[in-house]
This record gives structure tokens, C-alpha cells and sequence, in this order.
């Protein structure tokens, strides 16, 4: 057992706590655009990602509209069609999830809920904004280039992504590279932020083992990230070489349309490992982040605290560690050295238990609490279904044999979508509608947040589920229209334009969130400092939205875990983390 | 993917190692009550540990650099080249850079800003030289008729060599810095070498060791001295 | 209330759904109905975890919503019911894993009677090898690639000359025979895909990928791509047609080897010498 100091501790004088090299901001243009305060960053990265994300919902929109009604968009051709799907995998997965996670979520959360001032890295963590920005432009640039935006799928295989008659051989794939690049350099600045944040600017009493689960799940993930996303680095700068200056680092020899290429002897499969070595954990990195908020959503709005907090954080780490050595899983048509399979398959499905176990906790945290259906609360139920769903499919395809059939077909559309997709979006509203109370002092509308998440709950649940079902019959994915397959029966088609309207109306309903935020930002009930009661130290600043530095004069002090809900005997049904034990009498 | 695969084993086992001394076994609910003192976010420990978390992601960049070589290595039309004497110079180089912010680092803690400023000096020249070295090499082989597309190995060559060389770089826009600082600090004052500027060239250093070690692993990789290694990672796989 | 029945109608839904779906896999053509069986072991596994823990959350929204005066119970944790979950769920991983890893192994040890068939892949058409009398194919080399060659068969290697070579056409396979599918591509990643046959397998430029079947239903199959290969991608069909041994033979007479195949070509060749 370690010395816990009974009773309150003498507070530091605030010339010792206030950190001399806080940054300050001077002008309107260093206070709200060049800001080096975490909670500017993070609000600037979650405007960024979630205007990006309306660009990738346009683009599924039309992919939808061409594949429920063949023919109807005239403008969309294959070539189009491949566009789209490249550009929306890209964008939802890497542009709009993790940026909105680590850098939005990361940002805002890390700091206020670990009672610390700042970042440590305050100009660096600028940067990330930054350059994460010019990322996204040149990204968006892919579109106005001759050839127009990259379509070799988000995965990019090679040789595919960079032959002639591939779209966007021209320009996009070079565009979409060196974006890529330039995100990696952006996240990596903003993740060392993350991860010294966490290890050095803890609150006095903050120990790890009182950390919410918000900030393990973005710790473990911005750790997973700033080791694989090296991968894509090297894989995105090779392919570029091959692409500019014809090395053979992926390009084999080979002849296209009847016309030998200069390339040889590359090795297509060397691309696939370090894009998965990458990309596996991407779906991990993506899932932390929501793993820990649904656990401290359902905890607050259940008021009871997370069952089981140490698995809960066991099991963060196992994932983590484990994410690590799944990758090939996603390779097992890929012709790699056929005993791979067991141990992948054995890996992949490993992991389904520590996984598993998150899922239990959270319904046993439901288990005899005190059930409040507020918005947050219900993104968070909508959350545990479809994450059920998807991730129980995923043991489908991790099975190394189960896959053979199911790989590359709309199942796997399906559960990818359902898993990483749906799942950390709907945590991601959840999120926005509990904290934004605490971002601008106002409450979002409860009847239109509501509406928003029946929608999208009951309508993407309706697009993934029968989904699955056309892949089932061995409908391959990336097919821009499935009418002239000989197996396919022309019910099919109907179902197909039901998944489509569906995905229109749940579009639809994005636009009544972003009514929401705008109108709430001036018109939302006052919120106060604490409207959810909750326990984290974000929720006990002295001002709200936070002032700059967040604390004022003294620093926070950590007496107790952050589950402190229902306590038997306490008079309020939460203790926040900085309320001081009551002096023991006698 | 052996040598990637290895090192991610390597962060695992430091993780572990770490996080066994987190007292994750605690039960969080049942101690109420302050726990232990606060870390300082503005020390000099905080530097150290954002410059660490740095090297570790450029240590996975490399390991997976080193994964891809081995692995296009395999492959049949890959012809192993001769690679540029120039090499063994630019090696030495670096190594003295090394020493030359050892000295640094040695000069600055027992407060001497004379020799502070030229070991400074010293480092960078000979980083300078370094990279110059290192264009020499990609002249000597461009030369000798190897452009990057012409063969695996010259590919490769030139990808390592300027990507440890963009690493170089970017340490040497820092070292300047410390430089700066450590030129305009008036040598009149008490204690001479301010605490800031002592980090600043402790953090150089240490980067420049990095620099150095890794450079070590892709010269031995490019010398084809580490071949039997990779064969054995290649084995433990397949 | 209200969301407790709606949580529940999304499991009732599901499974509904799952029942009387006309969409479903396709009748099985080949012996890999053993993966259609650990398909049904993990549907049962899956789906009996998805109702029960949907339903359990839809009854714990149900009876523990808020209500006035209403506090939530207090208990950190229950080891002994999280390692029973945990070992719960580990057995039922398990139960879904071995019968795959078994599966897994026929399917990547091919059985030593079977005969061998080459699928070519190139933007965006099939291209198929059978052996000839000597029961072997011939080396190829992507160099070798012609108008006349289309396949980059080694002219000099003796056992490509009697290799059958069919371009823009079917593949016929004899029925109960396994056969060994060597794939090969000549520009970009594609993949051979029968749906009825359920194997499949991407074919990488560079290398020869494999996997093998032995079909159990004659017919004729159709032939997706299942692997983006640009623009073409939805269109590159094949097709397979499962024949016995008799009809089988009947069409390998009437099909051309590579000797025959480049016969004319070299008579060209000399007469314009």
C-alpha cells in the first residue's frame, strides 16, 4: 500500500504553481487563429474534421445514390465512382475520426480533466493544428487537380494506385501522398503533446489509476498511433518515389494495357504489411478514444461508477498491445505464406476477449444504476449495439477461413462501417452533446438532439444490417453497380435503394446537428459549470467555457477516483475528484 | 516485417516494465485522499521524456525502413551494390559530432563557456560535413550509373540516407538555436551557462546520439554486414 | 420506456431479419461446405451474444431508468463474475477458432491427386492454362509477353508446349476431381472469385498465389473480380463450367496447346523471311 495523505493539503502558494512559461496571448489573432491554448486547438481541429466529415457524407451520398439507382447521377461513371469511395475512406478514417478523437477530444480533454494548465508543448501543439490543416487542403486540392482526386481505393494497393489508367493516377494519388505525409508530421507533434500531457502534467493526487477512461483511451491510442502511423510514412514516401521516380520499391514487372513497364521485382505484398502494420492499429486508434468516453458517458448519465475499472483499463492495454500483431489478418487472400493464418487468426480472435469484456462492463455498469436517458446516454446505448454488432461480425472475418469467402464483399463493407464507422461517430455526438455545455456555457437543444439520434441510430443500424446480407451472397465490394451479376436477384435492387434512402435521410438528419450547434451557441438553455453532476475535473473549473491557464489561481487537487457516483452514505449522488475527504472525527 | 515486429516487442516490454510500476493493481475507490506529489510540467524531465517520445516514433520509422530492406532484399532481382568508401568518412564524422556534444554537454554543466561554444561549433561543422559527405556518396554513386530507379538497392540507398539525412537536418536547425543562445549568453553572468540553455544542449546531444546509432544500424544494413541477421529474422518467420 | 422497446425490436428486428432473408449465400458448388459450417457455428455464437447483450441492456434501461428518488447501487467491481464472463467468452471463441483452424488447414494443404489449372489475370479479362498430356505447365516469364503470347509461356521449357491455353472463354473443371488453381496476374492485383466455390484467393503480379477445390455440383459458375482493379473492376467476368469426366474430355480435345497456338505465328514469321 502506497502513503494516502488523509485531510487537505496546504495549497501552493500560486507563484509556485503558476507555470512562468504559460503562454499568453496578446491579440485577437493569437488568442483565437494562431492560439497556442489547448482548448482553441482543439475546437479549430473539431471545426476542421467535422467540416471535412461533411464532405465525406456528400460523397457517400452520391456513391449511395449510384449504387440504388444505377445510372440516376449521370456524371457518375466508374472512374467517378472509385473517386468517391477512395476519398470518403480516406477522409472518414483518418482526416475526420482520428483528428476529431486525439486532436479535438485529445486536445480539449487531456488538459481539463487532468487538472493541468496547458499542454506542455504549447507552440508545437499549434503546429499539429496547423499543419493537420494544410493537410486537409491539400487534400481537398486532389479534387480541382487535371485527372481529378486519387480512386485507387483507400487502401491504395499497388501497383493499381499509381498505373496509367487508374483515376487520379495524374495528380490526386500524388496530392493524396503527400497529404498523408504532411498529416503524419502534424499528428505526430500534436500525439508528443498527448503523451508528456499525460506522464508530466497531471494534477497533484491525479494518479494513473485515477485517470478517467476518457484519457487512458486517448493515452493508449495516441501511443498505438505514434507507433504505426510511421508506417504509412514509409509507405506513402515509397510509393511516392515509385510513382515520381520510377523506383521498383512495390511495382513488380508488368504489362499494362499490352505495354511493358519499366518497373521490376517489387513486392505488391511489402506495401499491403506496412500498410496494415499502419492500418490495424488505425481501427484500434479510432476505437480507444470511444472505448474510454462511452465508459465515463454511461458511468455519468447512469450515475453509478464503471464496473470493473481496473479490467476496464487491463483490458485498454491488452488491445493496445495486441493491435499490434493482427495486421496480417486483413491479408489471408493476399497469398502470404499460408501458416500466417493460424497465428493471425489466433491473434485476431484473442483479442475479441478483452474486447468483450469492455462490452460487459458497460452493461453492467446499466446493471441497478440510475438510468438518466439523456442524448449523451443515448448515443452511448446506440454505441453498445452497433459496436456488438460490428465487432461480432468481425469474427467473421478474423477467422482465417470464415474470411476466404467474405473477403472483399459488401459484408465486409458492412462491418467495418458498423464497427468504425457508426459506432465511434455515434460516440463522437455523444461526446459533443455532453461537453459542449462545458465549451460554451450552454446546453444543445434536448428535443432536436433527440430527433438527431433516432435517426441516425435507427437509420444507420437499417444501411449496415441488411448489408451484410448482400455480401453474404458473394457480392464483391467496389462494384459501382451490382445489376448484371448472374447470382444477384433482382430483389437485391430493392434492397439496395432502401440502403440507399435510408443513408439520405440519416444525411439529412447530420443537418439537423449542425442547426443544433449553431442555434444552441446563442439560443441553448445556460448550462452552469456542472449540468450533467458529474465527477471529472473538467466539469469543476472555476469559469465556464474555461478561462485561459483553467484553474485561476490554484491548481487542482486530486482526492479520488473519478467514479465516485452513488456513494452509500455521501448526501449528493457524486463526489468530484477534487472534493476533499471528510476529516475523520475520533 | 521481423525487425519491425522486434521492435514494437522492445517499446511492449518497456510499457510493461513501466506500467508494472503504476500500481495498476491499486483499487482506485478504495483510497480517498491525496496520493503522492505532482509532476513538475515545467522541469527538465518533461523536455527529456517529449524528446524520447520523439525518438521512439523515429525508432519505429527506421525499424520499418530496415522491415521493408530486408524484405524487397528478398526478392530475386535485387543485386547488392558497392557502396561508396566515402562512407567510412562521413561515418566518422558523425561519431565526432557525437563527441563533440558529449563535450558540450560536459562544458555546460560545470559551467565553462568557452569550451561550451566551441564544442557547439565543433558539432555542427562536423554535422555540416556529415551531410556533404553524405551528397558525395549519392554523387560518387549516381555516377557510377546508379539513379534511384535503376536498382532496389540504389533505392533504397538514397531513401535511408535522406531520410536519416532530413532527421540530421532538423537537429541541426535546433543546434543552431542552442548555438545562438549559447553565443549571446554574456559571459559575465552567475551562474554562467543559464539552466535553460544546459537542456537545450543535453537535448541535442542526446538527439545526436540517436543520429549516431542509428546511422550505425543503416551503414552495418548497407555494408551487408547484418545479411545473416536478417536471414535469422526471415527464418524465425517463415 | 420507449427505448427499451425500441432496443429490444432492433435484436426482434435482427434476427427476424436473419430468418427470412431471401438473401443468402449461394448454393454450394465445391467441398468447402466447411466453411459454410463454421460460418453457421459462428452465426449461432454471434448472434446468441448480440440478442443477450442487447436484451439485457434494453431490460437494465427498462428497470433502472431514473425515477424520482431513485440512487444507483454502488459496487466497483465483481471479480468473480468478470472472470466467469471472461472464461464464458473465451470458450466461445474457442468453439468458433478450432473448427477454423482445422478448416484452415485442408484448405492450404492441397491434396496430392490434384491436378493443376493456371488463371491469368490482366485488365480486365481471364486468361486460363491447363496442363497438356505430360501433366505439367510449363515456366513462364512475364517478359515473354506478346501479342502472340499472351500468357509469357517459355517457348524453350518442353512442358509448356502441349499446355491448352484458352483466352476469352469459359474454364471447364472435371467434376469431383481436385484441382489446384495457380494464379497469376499480369498488371495489378485481382482475384478469381466463384461464389459457389467459396475459396478464393488474390493473384499478385510478381509471384503465383494459389488455393485449391474440388468441385462437387456440375454447372455452370460465373467468375467475379473481387479485388480493385481499376475501372473495369465490376466488369471482369469469367465463368467455370463443372462437367464430368466424359464432357470434360470431349472439350479438352477440341481446345488448342501453345505448340499449335504459335505454329502459325512462325509460319508467318518465315514467310516473311
Amino acid at each position: 500500500m502506497v502513503d494516502v495523505m488523509h485531510g487537505v493539503p496546504e495549497p501552493r502558494p500560486a507563484a509556485e504553481t503558476e507555470d512562468v512559461e504559460l503562454y499568453h496571448p496578446h491579440s485577437w489573432i493569437t488568442k483565437y487563429v494562431f492560439s497556442q491554448d489547448a482548448k482553441v486547438i482543439a475546437i479549430q481541429y473539431s471545426l476542421t474534421a467535422l467540416a471535412i466529415g461533411l464532405v465525406a457524407l456528400v460523397l457517400s451520398w452520391l456513391m449511395r445514390l449510384q449504387l440504388g439507382f444505377p445510372g440516376l447521377v449521370s456524371f457518375i461513371d466508374p472512374e467517378r465512382y472509385y473517386q468517391l469511395i477512395t476519398m470518403h475512406g480516406m477522409i472518414m478514417v483518418i482526416y475526420l475520426l482520428t483528428a476529431l478523437f486525439l486532436g479535438g477530444f485529445g486536445n480539449y480533454l487531456i488538459p481539463l480533466m487532468l487538472g493541468a494548465r496547458d499542454m506542455v508543448f504549447p507552440y508545437v501543439n499549434m503546429l499539429s493544428y496547423w499543419i493537420y490543416l494544410l493537410a486537409v487542403l491539400v487534400l481537398v486540392s486532389g479534387f480541382l487537380v487535371p485527372g481529378g482526386a486519387a480512386g485507387a481505393g483507400w487502401t491504395l494497393y499497388p501497383p493499381q494506385a499509381i498505373l496509367a489508367n487508374t483515376p487520379g493516377q495524374q495528380w490526386g494519388i500524388i496530392v493524396l501522398l503527400v497529404s498523408l505525409i504532411l498529416f503524419i508530421i502534424g499528428f505526430t507533434m500534436g500525439g508528443l503533446n498527448y503523451v508528456v500531457t499525460v506522464l508530466q502534467g497531471r494534477a497533484r493526487g491525479m494518479t494513473l489509476m485515477r485517470m478517467p477512461l476518457t484519457i487512458w483511451g486517448i493515452f493508449t491510442a495516441t501511443v498505438m498511433a505514434l507507433l504505426a502511423f510511421p508506417a504509412l510514412f514509409v509507405a506513402a514516401v515509397m510509393m511516392l518515389l515509385d510513382r515520381l521516380l520510377g523506383t521498383s520499391f512495390f511495382m513488380p514487372a508488368i504489362i499494362a494495357m499490352g505495354e511493358p513497364l519499366a518497373y521490376k521485382g517489387g513486392s505488391p505484398i511489402l506495401f499491403q504489411h506496412l500498410f496494415w502494420f499502419f492500418g490495424h492499429p488505425e481501427v484500434y486508434i479510432v476505437a480507444l478514444p470511444a472505448f474510454g468516453i462511452v465508459s465515463d458517458l454511461i458511468s455519468t448519465h447512469a450515475r453509478k461508477n464503471i464496473f470493473g475499472y481496473r479490467m476496464m483499463v487491463w483490458a485498454l492495454i491488452a488491445i493496445g498491445a495486441l493491435s499490434f500483431v493482427v495486421w496480417a489478418h486483413h491479408m489471408y487472400v493476399s497469398g502470404m505464406y499460408p501458416a500466417f493464418g493460424f497465428f493471425f487468426a489466433t491473434t485476431t480472435l484473442i483479442i475479441a476477449i478483452p474486447t468483450a469484456i469492455k462490452v460487459y462492463n458497460w452493461v453492467l455498469t446499466l446493471w441497478q444504476g440510475d438510468i438518466h436517458l439523456t442524448v449523451p446516454m443515448l448515443f452511448a446505448l446506440g454505441f453498445i449495439v452497433t459496436f456488438v454488432n460490428g465487432g461480432l461480425t468481425g469474427l467473421f472475418l478474423g477467422n482465417v477461413v470464415v474470411d476466404v469467402p467474405l473477403s472483399d464483399t459488401m459484408f465486409v463493407v458492412a462491418h467495418f462501417h458498423m464497427v468504425m464507422g457508426v459506432a465511434p461517430i455515434l460516440v463522437i455526438f455523444g461526446a459533443i452533446y455532453h461537453w459542449y455545455p462545458k465549451v460554451t456555457g450552454r446546453m444543445l437543444h434536448d428535443g432536436l438532439g433527440k430527433l438527431h439520434f433516432w435517426v441516425t441510430f435507427l437509420g444507420a443500424y437499417a444501411i449496415f444490417f441488411p448489408m451484410h446480407y448482400i455480401g453474404l451472397m458473394g457480392v464483391p465490394r467496389r462494384y459501382h453497380e451490382i445489376g448484371g451479376i448472374a447470382l444477384v436477384p433482382p430483389s437485391a435492387a430493392t434492397l439496395n435503394e432502401f440502403i440507399t434512402v435510408a443513408a439520405l435521410i440519416v444525411g439529412t438528419a447530420q443537418l439537423v446537428f449542425l442547426f443544433n450547434l449553431v442555434w444552441s451557441l446563442g439560443h441553448g438553455q445556460p448550462a452552469g459549470g456542472n449540468p450533467w453532476r458529474a465527477t471529472t475535473l473538467e466539469w469543476q473549473t472555476p469559469h465556464t467555457p474555461p478561462a485561459h491557464g483553467n484553474w485561476g489561481e490554484t491548481l487542482p487537487v486530486v482526492y479520488r477516483w473519478p467514479y465516485d457516483y452513488s456513494v452509500p452514505g455521501a448526501a449528493e449522488d457524486f463526489l468530484p475528484q477534487n472534493q476533499p475527504p471528510v476529516p475523520r472525527t475520533g | 516485417m521481423g525487425v519491425a515486429l522486434i521492435f514494437i516487442v522492445i517499446v511492449a516490454a518497456f510499457s510493461g516494465w513501466w506500467l508494472s510500476r503504476q500500481r495498476l493493481t491499486a483499487k482506485p475507490w478504495l483510497e480517498v485522499g491525496v496520493i503522492g506529489d505532482a509532476p513538475e510540467p515545467a522541469s527538465p524531465m518533461t523536455a527529456k521524456l517529449g524528446l524520447g517520445t520523439f525518438l521512439v516514433v523515429a525508432s519505429s520509422l527506421f525499424a520499418l525502413l530496415v522491415s521493408a530492406y530486408a524484405m524487397r532484399m528478398s526478392v530475386a532481382d535485387w543485386r547488392a551494390l558497392r557502396m561508396p568508401t566515402v562512407l567510412w568518412f562521413s561515418t566518422g564524422l558523425l561519431i565526432l559530432a557525437s563527441i563533440a556534444l558529449h563535450m558540450a554537454v560536459i562544458a555546460a554543466r560545470s559551467d565553462e563557456p568557452g569550451p561550451l561554444r566551441s564544442s557547439l561549433l565543433a558539432a555542427g561543422v562536423c554535422s555540416l560535413a556529415f551531410l556533404s559527405t553524405q551528397a558525395l556518396a549519392w554523387r560518387e554513386l549516381a555516377n557510377s550509373g546508379h539513379f534511384t530507379a535503376s536498382n532496389p538497392a540504389s533505392a533504397f540507398f538514397y531513401l535511408v540516407t535522406a531520410i536519416h539525412g532530413a532527421h540530421v537536418l532538423g537537429g541541426l536547425a535546433a543546434l543552431c538555436r542552442t548555438s545562438v543562445k549559447a553565443f549571446a549568453t554574456p559571459k559575465n553572468l552567475v551562474p554562467t551557462i543559464p539552466r535553460e540553455l544546459t537542456l537545450s544542449v543535453e537535448l541535442c546531444a542526446i538527439y545526436w546520439h540517436f543520429l549516431l546509432l542509428v546511422w550505425l544500424v543503416l551503414f552495418s544494413l548497407l555494408m551487408r554486414w547484418t545479411d545473416d541477421f536478417i536471414e535469422i529474422c526471415r527464418g524465425l518467420l517463415t | 420506456m420507449g427505448v427499451a422497446i425500441v432496443l429490444a425490436l432492433v435484436v426482434i428486428g435482427s434476427v427476424v431479419f436473419h430468418f427470412l432473408s431471401p438473401w443468402w449465400w449461394t448454393p454450394i458448388a465445391s467441398n468447402w461446405g466447411y466453411i459454410d459450417d463454421t460460418m453457421i457455428i459462428t452465426f449461432w455464437i454471434t448472434g446468441a451474444v448480440f440478442t443477450a447483450v442487447v436484451l439485457f441492456m434494453a431490460y437494465c434501461v427498462f428497470r433502472f431508468r431514473h425515477r424520482e428518488g431513485r440512487r444507483a447501487a454502488y459496487e466497483p467491481e465483481n471479480k468473480r463474475l468478470e472472470w466467469w464472463l471472461a472464461i464464458g467468452t473465451g470458450i466461445g471463441v474457442a468453439a468458433m477458432l478450432a473448427p477454423g483452424l482445422v478448416v484452415w488447414h485442408r484448405f492450404v494443404t492441397v491434396p496430392k491427386d490434384a491436378t493443376v489449372a493456371e488463371i491469368v489475370g490482366q485488365q480486365w479479362q481471364w486468361a486460363y492454362r491447363l496442363p497438356g498430356a505430360d501433366g505439367h505447365i510449363g515456366a513462364t516469364d512475364i517478359a515473354l509477353v506478346t501479342a502472340d503470347n499472351p500468357l509469357g509461356i517459355d517457348p524453350k521449357d518442353p512442358r509448356g508446349q502441349d499446355d491448352i491455353v484458352i483466352q476469352g472463354d469459359q474454364l471447364h473443371l472435371q467434376l469431383g476431381k481436385p484441382v489446384k488453381l495457380l494464379l497469376r496476374s499480369l498488371d495489378v492485383v485481382h482475384d478469381f472469385y466463384v461464389p459457389e466455390f467459396r475459396a478464393k484467393m488474390d493473384m499478385i503480379p510478381g509471384t503465383v498465389t494459389y488455393y485449391w477445390l474440388t468441385p462437387t455440383r456440375a454447372g455452370t459458375f460465373e467468375a467475379l473480380c473481387s479485388e480493385l482493379c481499376s475501372t473495369g473492376h465490376t466488369f471482369m467476368r469469367g465463368g467455370v463450367v463443372v462437367e464430368p469426366e466424359s464432357q470434360y474430355r470431349d472439350w479438352l480435345q477440341q481446345q488448342k496447346t501453345f505448340a499449335q497456338l504459335q505454329s502459325p505465328a512462325r509460319t508467318q514469321a518465315k514467310n516473311q523471311e
